[in-house]
């Protein structure tokens, strides 16, 4: 069965302890939030997941289809089949969507087969034009240099076009809603429910209740100071937008040293 | 009295310390007939009035030629076959569908043209530069040394000095030519001096797209001195590609200007890939009202490469328009040398001038200077530039990591997007494709 592990997990950036020893487990199919106030650590859990260079992680362990998966590289982790949507994506100045993804995909079948050819173009053309029907995009996108002047919804829909094709089977969402007017966020979302099923597990971070009104997660945790402080089911999300976060701050702050 | 012995040492092992200025090279080599022998003459004394560059001259104080090793080079003998590498096979390849409409093999000492009947009956030149001295002889003498003077430089002496091979096209007034015209220069032979020369003339209100490649095989020392002389006449239009892929060892040097008339364009572009050391010098004189010129380059080092180009843009009259973009990336411990200079005359009012270099730095161990320039004695102008020394970003690098591709793709793919623009401007599936190779193989070469 395939499962994200997370035990125990320890990361710091130049330095400074981010994450506190964190757990939490995803399986296929299913779908979790976390939540949590912003600096809490969760951009730097979904970089730690995909192997972000400066990310140390000073102790636990990260486990994904029974391969502890800490000594892997980005590109090994992608092929096995984690998927990061980004917050911020970069642009590639010079790389069409087109191009970047049929790359990408070659890279996977040549992974798994050194003699792979590649994708033939026609059939990379068909598939393409379906994830993009999907997700309400213009074919003339595939054409246009990757996030290279996207506005905020073109960036976050690549992503999601990038998941769709790349067929991941457990994809972290790292505030995917930020930055979306009410539309985008309405086609983005249903992009990720067409997707999710028995094959993909999905970890939404999101700062904001209201993504997951379109997104329903099955498990909800509440991320603060660095580790996993709560963990439920939806009305968890609920009492969020109920009442903030101050009765977390309050229930978890560190005392304040005199 | 007693004649003294003299005693002779040969040695097989190679000279290391290389003698500087002196080439081998006499008056005897010159060919003094033909409408080119004033010409080739009058060069030949320039040649040797002029000293070897070193780098207290100003153009040439990033590329030393202090090894070079100028006594090894030898001129094809007139009538004698020469031993050359055999051309690679894909240099040939129709550039555009499949045909050309017109493409020329020039080899050290011997040439093969075709031309479309067609266009060879609108009264289009394009032939070896040997056989239009012989069929058109008022032509090259009107054409030679008009753009470019022998004068100029020590290469461009010896270029005109020695000028015999190369390329004549002249197309004439109205006519515009669809199909690319192509040559290949084969630089073959072992420490052979390769000396080229081209002469473009675009009559009025013509046009062309032209495409010249120059290539030898790797790892032969040899010599390349070229002179190209472009004329684009009022209203014509010209695009002319060089792609230049010398082998390894080659030490390469060229004079190009081309001279473009009022309400005429020149789109020029620029991709430099070989030679072991090169230093060329374009420089595009925009001389009438509503002149535009357009200079693209790239170029890609490796290994201990050193490339150095030096463009000028010269508005020499009002309303004329020029924008240039040089984009190099680097591996191993190569370098690379952009110098560019945009000179607007003291009337050149209401001209437009724009100058961009780029470059991506791929090893710690490479260098690219970039020194951009600026002279403008007009007061009512538009000149822009900019200029760029980089390395990957780590961030971008992530990015493509995080979605499975290996970092050697990664690489790759970086440096064909920072090329991509260049690209977008070459006309022709056929050219995009040849350049883009050579980039592919410079990527996953060391």
């Amino acid at each position: 069965m395939t499962e994200l592990i997370i035990k125990d997990l320890h990361v710091s950036i130049e330095g400074k302890q981010i994450l506190k020893g964190l757990n939490l487990t995803v399986r296929k199919g299913e779908v979790h939030a976390i939540m949590g106030p912003n600096g809490t650590g969760k951009s730097t859990l979904a970089y730690t997941l995909m192997g972000h260079p400066s990310y140390e992680v000073t102790q636990g362990e990260i486990w994904f289809k029974g391969e502890n998966i800490l000594e892997k590289r980005p590109d090994e982790r992608s092929r096995l089949g984690l998927f990061l949507a980004f917050q911020y994506p970069v642009a590639i100045p010079g790389v069409t969507v087109a191009n970047f993804l049929r790359t990408a995909l070659n890279a996977r079948r040549r992974a798994s087969n050194p003699e792979e050819k590649g994708i033939p173009i026609p059939e990379f053309r068909k598939m393409l034009i379906e994830k993009m029907n999907l997700l309400k995009m213009d074919s003339k996108f595939a054409g246009r240099y990757l996030n290279d002047g996207f506005s905020g919804g073109e960036k976050k829909r690549a992503e999601i076009l990038q998941m769709a094709t790349l067929q991941p089977e457990i994809a972290i969402l790292d505030e995917t809603d930020s930055g979306l007017d009410i539309d985008a966020l309405r086609i983005v979302s249903e992009g990720v429910n067409a997707l999710t099923g028995p094959n993909l597990g999905v970890v939404v971070i999101t700062h904001y209740q209201r993504l997951l009104n379109y997104i329903k997660p099955q498990f909800v945790h509440i991320m603060f100071n660095g580790t996993i402080v709560e963990s439920g089911g939806p009305a968890l999300a609920l009492k969020l937008e109920e009442h903030g976060y101050d009765w977390v701050r309050e229930k978890y702050q560190e005392p304040i040293p005199a | 009295m007693e004649e003294k012995p003299h005693i002779v040492v040969s040695s097989r092992t190679r000279r290391v310390e290389p003698t500087i200025g002196h080439f081998t090279f006499t008056p005897e080599m010159i060919r003094l007939e033909g409408p080119l022998k004033d010409y080739r003459q009058k060069a030949w004394e320039e040649f040797n009035r002029l000293p070897l560059p070193t780098t207290k001259d100003e153009t040439w104080r990033r590329t030393d030629l202090r090894l070079l090793p100028t006594d090894t080079f030898h001129l094809p003998s007139p009538g004698v076959q020469q031993e050359y590498q055999p051309v690679p096979g894909n240099l040939l390849q129709p550039l555009a569908g499949s045909q050309h409409g017109g493409q020329i093999l020039l080899l050290p000492d011997q040439s093969q043209v075709s031309l479309d009947p067609a266009l060879e009956k609108k009264g289009v030149i394009f032939t070896d530069l040997r056989t239009a001295e012989v069929q058109y002889p008022d032509l090259v003498e009107r054409l030679a040394g008009e753009i470019v003077r022998s004068q100029e430089g020590k290469f461009a002496a010896l270029a005109a000095a020695f000028s015999e091979n190369g390329v004549v096209l002249y197309v004439p007034k109205g006519v515009s030519i669809e199909q690319p015209l192509h040559s290949v220069l084969w630089g073959g032979g072992y420490n052979l001096a390769n000396i080229s020369h081209l002469l473009i003339w675009v009559d009025e209100g013509a046009s062309v797209t032209y495409v010249h490649e120059s290539a030898s095989a790797q790892q032969v020392p040899n010599l390349h001195a070229g002179l190209v002389e472009i004329k684009v006449s009022d209203g014509a239009n010209l695009r002319f590609v060089e792609l230049q892929s010398w082998g390894d060892q080659v030490w390469n040097f060229s004079h190009e200007r081309a001279q473009v008339g009022r309400d005429a364009n020149l789109d020029w572009i620029f991709g430099a890939i070989g030679s072991r050391v090169t230093k060329n010098f374009s420089s595009l004189d925009l001389v009438a009202p509503g002149a535009t010129g357009r200079m693209s380059g790239f170029y890609f080092t490796n290994g201990q490469q050193h490339l150095d180009h030096d463009t000028r843009q010269n508005h020499l009259a009002p309303h004329t328009t020029s924008d240039l973009l040089f984009k190099g990336a680097l591996k191993g411990s190569s370098r690379s040398v952009w110098q560019g200079m945009i000179y607007v005359a003291p009337d050149a009012q209401k001209t437009d001038g724009f100058q961009a270099n780029r470059n991506l730095v791929l090893s710690p161990a490479a260098r690219a200077d970039s020194i951009p320039g600026l002279e403008i004695l007009a007061n009512d102008v538009r000149c822009t530039h900019g200029a760029t020394v980089g390395k990957i970003d780590p961030e971008p690098m992530f990015y493509m990591l995080s979605r499975g591709i290996p970092a050697e793709d990664a690489e790759r793919l970086i440096v064909e997007g920072f090329f991509d623009p260049i690209m977008q401007r070459i006309p022709f599936e056929g050219v995009r494709e040849r350049f883009q190779q050579a980039i592919l193989e410079k990527t996953v070469g060391k």
